[in-house]
């Protein structure tokens, strides 16, 4: 809660700093609710880049949470269609982290246990900090001197460290990275960003994974089978505990 | 008070929402081919990497190509970096990243942008 709250501060501030309103950073994290992709968004609100390139960019940048979603599945089969499409607006990375450890833990997909973890634990002290961030912002005249001009692209590698759990990982890391500048130089910075995370993750499956990794190749999408014994449903209380790849990621424990 | 961008934020949620949605609402998608899910898992890494690597080592200028540039936000950029992969905390990262860039221009050791 506490990381939740820090990090959506620094966005709310980032988001002034690049010109944003208040409601328009408040919209951002009620509407897209994914850290990363809202800091995307302020830099190239900031760098005058089309509303088609964002939107594009962030549904590149949010596709794995297909991965989330597809993991915590097989535990919701049995919950009404209107509380999974509600659920879903809370999948970020936190809330998957929270869940999935507590849902493999208990063997039941525990819906009170996730809203604990997706709501009260992420969605509000996000959004509340959020909105303190970008009221504070508009209060100091000059945000490059306090560095606030370089949270941007610190924050997006903080993440890609973050997400970097295996070799193959850092293999599409440092690809993505090394495209990107590239075709930036050569074309356009847009065009680089989106070069490298088109072709990182295809050099990335072209390496060979780490002898550890194995043990994290299906931590993310896919965990042991659901029991389904309702016996056990509330038996063991909520106690957030992050996966193994939520520790590695700080954007898990950064919103 | 702008609400400009309101509508970029519902786009991006509405881009955004299918791709956490539709697992939980279809049975039988997340059996997604390994190789899918695999290139899904890098993509991540690949274009954050992408977006800070651009965002510090390139700089547009209107009225020419963009231009490999090196300074001080490689240091704070690494900083945070090294942090979040000693510590794994991201917003200590950040406080240090954007201190040291104040502290740089505070001394007048870097110019402020312009």
């Amino acid at each position: 809660m506490v990381s939740a709250g820090g990090f959506g501060l620094v966005y709310g501030l980032s988001a002034r700093s690049a010109g944003f309103s208040p409601i328009e950073a408040g919209a951002m994290s009620v509407f897209v609710f994914a850290g990363a992709a809202q800091f995307v968004a302020i830099g190239y609100v900031a760098g005058g880049f089309s509303w088609l390139a964002i939107v594009a960019l962030t549904a590149f940048l949010n596709a794995r949470h297909v991965l989330y979603a597809a993991a915590l599945a097989p535990y919701l089969t049995d919950r009404p269609r209107w509380v999974r499409a509600t659920m879903a607006h809370l999948c970020t990375d936190e809330a998957f982290a929270l869940a999935i450890a507590h849902f493999r833990r208990t063997g039941i997909g525990d819906v009170r246990g996730y809203w604990m973890g997706a709501i009260v634990s992420t969605f509000i002290p996000w959004n509340v900090a959020t909105l303190v961030g970008v009221t504070i912002g508009g209060s100091i005249p000059d945000p490059a001197r306090l560095g606030l001009d370089v949270i941007f692209p610190a924050a997006m590698g903080g993440l890609a460290v973050g997400l970097v759990t295996g070799r193959r990982e850092l293999v599409a890391a440092i690809a993505g990275a090394v495209v990107g500048v590239g075709v930036a130089l050569a074309w356009d910075p847009a065009a680089g960003i989106i070069a490298g995370g088109v072709l990182g993750p295809a050099l990335g499956i072209a390496v060979r994974p780490g002898t550890r990794d194995h043990d994290r190749e299906g931590q993310l999408a896919f965990g042991p089978e659901p029991m389904h014994d309702h016996e056990h449903e509330h038996a063991v209380p909520f106690v957030p505990q992050r996966s193994d790849h939520a520790q590695g990621d700080p954007e898990a424990g950064d919103r | 008070m702008s609400t400009a961008l309101v509508p970029l934020a519902i786009l991006m949620g509405l881009v955004t929402y299918p791709f956490r949605a539709i697992p939980l609402l279809i049975p039988g998608f997340e059996r997604l081919p390994e190789g899918v899910r695999l290139y899904l898992r890098l993509v991540g890494p690949a274009v954050l990497a992408a977006l800070a690597a651009v965002n510090t080592m390139v700089a547009r200028d209107e009225a020419g190509p963009p231009v490999f540039q090196i300074g001080p936000e490689w240091i704070a950029v690494g900083l945070c970096i090294a942090v979040v992969a000693a510590r794994r905390s991201l917003l200590i990262g950040l406080v240090l990243a954007a201190g040291l860039m104040a502290a740089l221009r505070y001394l007048e050791v870097v110019p402020l942008p312009t």
